[in-house]
């Protein structure tokens, strides 16, 4: 019995941390500044590459993942700077900017690059419970998300620039007048956003095959996540992964991955006529 | 009914423009007589696009909906026509293979425009949403390549797509060469028309309303849902039409056509031509599918990056689209220069006019 428990927490668990490590970059680049980064999944593909080109020259997998995510936070925050800090006031032009970046990306990489990169093997282990067997790696993931959740708690919940973030997010104007440098925090923010991006694609590039258009596999699951999670990551974007999760493991395990893929996004589509500015929206109500 | 030609919401009026329309039309007529029959199926090819941008255009430029969902429906229709053509049967079914696929396409968007119009999002997350449904259309169809995936005797084919068809036909004469061009040249010449008398009619009063501010046009006791609806339906369905039009046109289609990068296409050409006008967008979009399809020859990656780079260059540089600029500047110099020749008082007038580009 323990055993069947524990393979449905194991399922629900691998879909919760795709969902979260895809969808927490998003979420604090939009929360923070409403801006939908179209280029998100690019810095997933940027995390993924990264990590696998390091891992090739002999670097050890777990440094070669936190170098990744930083690789891609610094490319952030010059993306930030040259590009996305024109259109804070014009959120559909960034949406429109930071598409045409994607394209530019996924095209010169596939024309550099090329389609071929030598990946890396899953790291080997697994354990039994009953008659089943688990991949370690799963629950590593698992893991992560969790510590990502709660690292965001901190930053944002117990630090100096969590308080003068939130108050940048409440109201910018009146924040830059109390002296909060409002530019500096959005530039930062970014550079989380981003940096969560490529840690997402570090922690899946030993898994799937390493393509130029990688992002695209993930860009689905964290527009949904961010689109019925709203603007708050710790209060919209963690519930609605919990719940986005459960349909889609009970949809998987029944029918299959493509099937749980639309089931979740008619989901969300009947989710959005019933609570249209997501579940955040509900939940800061309620805590009031 | 001629008099909704002119009006607010359309740029280009007058007999100058009028006369310019008339050299266009009859210069696209003569056409076929002067080219050989691959360069004519070359530039039907083009046209088949048109639909989909004016379809943005209409949604985006004067509803103020940005819709990323374009090539969803040009799927949905594409594929539809497909599979009612081969169950069908060919001959003139083909035509009503035609009509019903665009039907289905604009029946799609009716639900998935309910659900987002009544649920009142807007602006960022009606794009990611309509996005959100064309990859997972992409995606699904993707992976159904094995035998099981068929509807009646149309097979689905994943990743390399339905073939088979036939193209469209009227009794035992096939619509392809120049036949196809000329279909299309009417097509758009109707569409074109059309949507123009649409947008300067009340309706297109009261789309535009809603896009400029909602409550407003609310508080003014129109429903607005029901505008965005209807323009989001008619927007989606001339996509519909170009995905049923492509169908025909080469009797095949895959994944690729609604998955990314074919979804930021009609963005990046609507984007650059000028959303606000549904000239510009006939004309920008068709520049940009000439050029497009010249560099594709050479790089696919090359001219999709190209495309990238139009669409970030657009947005910092000329927020209202190159083609709308140039048009407004080109307009501006003309009236400014008849207005010196008038009375030079008043050449500064004009100036004030050209702010917005």
């Amino acid at each position: 019995m323990s055993a069947e428990l524990f393979s449905v927490f194991y399922q629900f668990a691998d879909v919760f941390a795709f969902l979260i490590l895809s969808a927490a970059g998003l979420a604090i680049v939009f929360g923070m500044m409403g801006v939908i980064n179209m280029a998100h999944g690019e810095f997933i593909m940027c995390g993924a590459y990264v990590t696998v080109g390091l891992v090739n020259l002999g670097v050890p997998l777990p440094i070669a993942q936190i170098l990744a995510a930083l690789t891609a936070g610094i490319i952030g925050m010059i993306v930030e700077f040259l590009v996305v800090r024109r259109f804070y006031k014009r959120p559909l032009d960034s949406l429109l900017a930071t598409w045409g970046l994607s394209l530019i990306v996924t095209q010169s990489m596939l024309l550099i690059v090329g389609s071929a990169v030598r990946g890396i093997g899953t790291p080997e282990g697994s354990f039994a419970i009953g008659g089943y067997t688990f991949s370690t790696y799963r629950l590593v993931l698992f893991g992560c998300a969790v510590a990502v959740l709660a690292g965001l708690y901190i930053i944002f919940m117990k630090t100096r620039f969590g308080v003068i973030a939130r108050a940048t997010m409440q109201n910018a104007a009146m924040a830059k007048a109390l002296g909060a440098r409002t530019g500096r925090i959005y530039s930062i923010s970014f550079g989380i956003g981003t940096a969560l991006a490529g840690l997402c694609g570090a922690l899946y590039a030993p898994t799937m095959t390493l393509i130029p258009t990688m992002g695209a596999t993930f860009v689905v699951e964290s527009f949904v996540t961010v689109v019925i999670g709203g603007a708050n990551v710790l209060l919209g974007t963690a519930p609605a992964a919990v719940f986005l999760a459960m349909i889609r493991m009970a949809l998987n395990a029944s029918y299959g991955q493509i099937i749980g893929q639309i089931g979740m996004l008619f989901a969300v589509i009947l989710i959005i006529r019933v609570l249209p500015e997501g579940l955040s929206s509900v939940l800061v109500r309620r805590g009031r | 009914m001629l008099k909704l030609l002119d009006g607010p919401q359309t740029l280009g009026r007058g007999k100058i423009f009028w006369s310019c329309f008339l050299a266009v039309l009859a210069g696209a007529l003569i056409y076929p007589l002067l080219a050989d029959s691959y360069d004519v199926g070359n530039f039907a090819y083009f046209l088949i696009w048109i639909f989909m941008a004016l379809g943005l255009c209409l949604m985006w430029g004067y509803g103020g909906m940005l819709s990323f969902g374009q090539t969803f429906f040009f799927g949905i229709a594409g594929y539809g026509y497909g599979v009612l053509a081969i169950n069908m049967g060919g001959g003139t079914a083909t035509i009503a293979a035609l009509v019903l696929s665009v039907i289905v396409a604009m029946i799609a968007a009716g639900i998935l425009g309910y659900f987002m119009i009544w649920g009142g999002i807007s602006g960022i997350f009606f794009g990611i949403v309509t996005l959100s449904a064309t990859l997972v259309l992409a995606f699904f169809l993707g992976q159904t390549a094995g035998p099981e995936w068929h509807i009646g005797p149309a097979r689905l084919n994943g990743f390399n797509g339905m073939k088979g068809m036939d193209p469209l036909t009227v009794g035992s004469f096939d619509i392809e060469g120049s036949a196809l061009y000329y279909l299309m040249i009417a097509l758009i010449v109707i569409v074109y028309i059309a949507l123009r008398m649409l947008v300067n009619s009340s309706v297109g009063n009261v789309i535009v309303a809603t896009r400029e501010n909602p409550q407003r046009a609310e508080m003014l006791g129109y429903d607005v849902r029901k505008y965005q609806l209807l323009t989001f339906v008619i927007g989606s369905g001339l996509a519909g039409l170009s995905g049923a039009l492509y169908t025909s046109w080469g009797q095949f289609i895959t994944p690729s056509s609604i998955g990314l990068p074919a979804a930021a296409m009609p963005i990046v050409w609507v984007a650059f031509s000028g959303r606000n006008d549904l000239t510009a967008t006939l004309v920008g979009s068709f520049l940009l599918l000439f050029g497009f399809q010249t560099i594709t020859v050479y790089s696919q990656q090359a001219a999709l990056v190209l495309m990238g780079v139009l669409l970030l260059a657009t947005v910092m540089l000329a927020p209202q689209g190159f083609v709308l600029g140039i048009g407004k500047l080109v307009v501006d110099w003309w009236t400014r220069r008849r207005l010196r020749d008038e009375s030079p008082a008043l050449a500064d007038t004009g100036r004030l006019q050209s702010d917005e580009t």
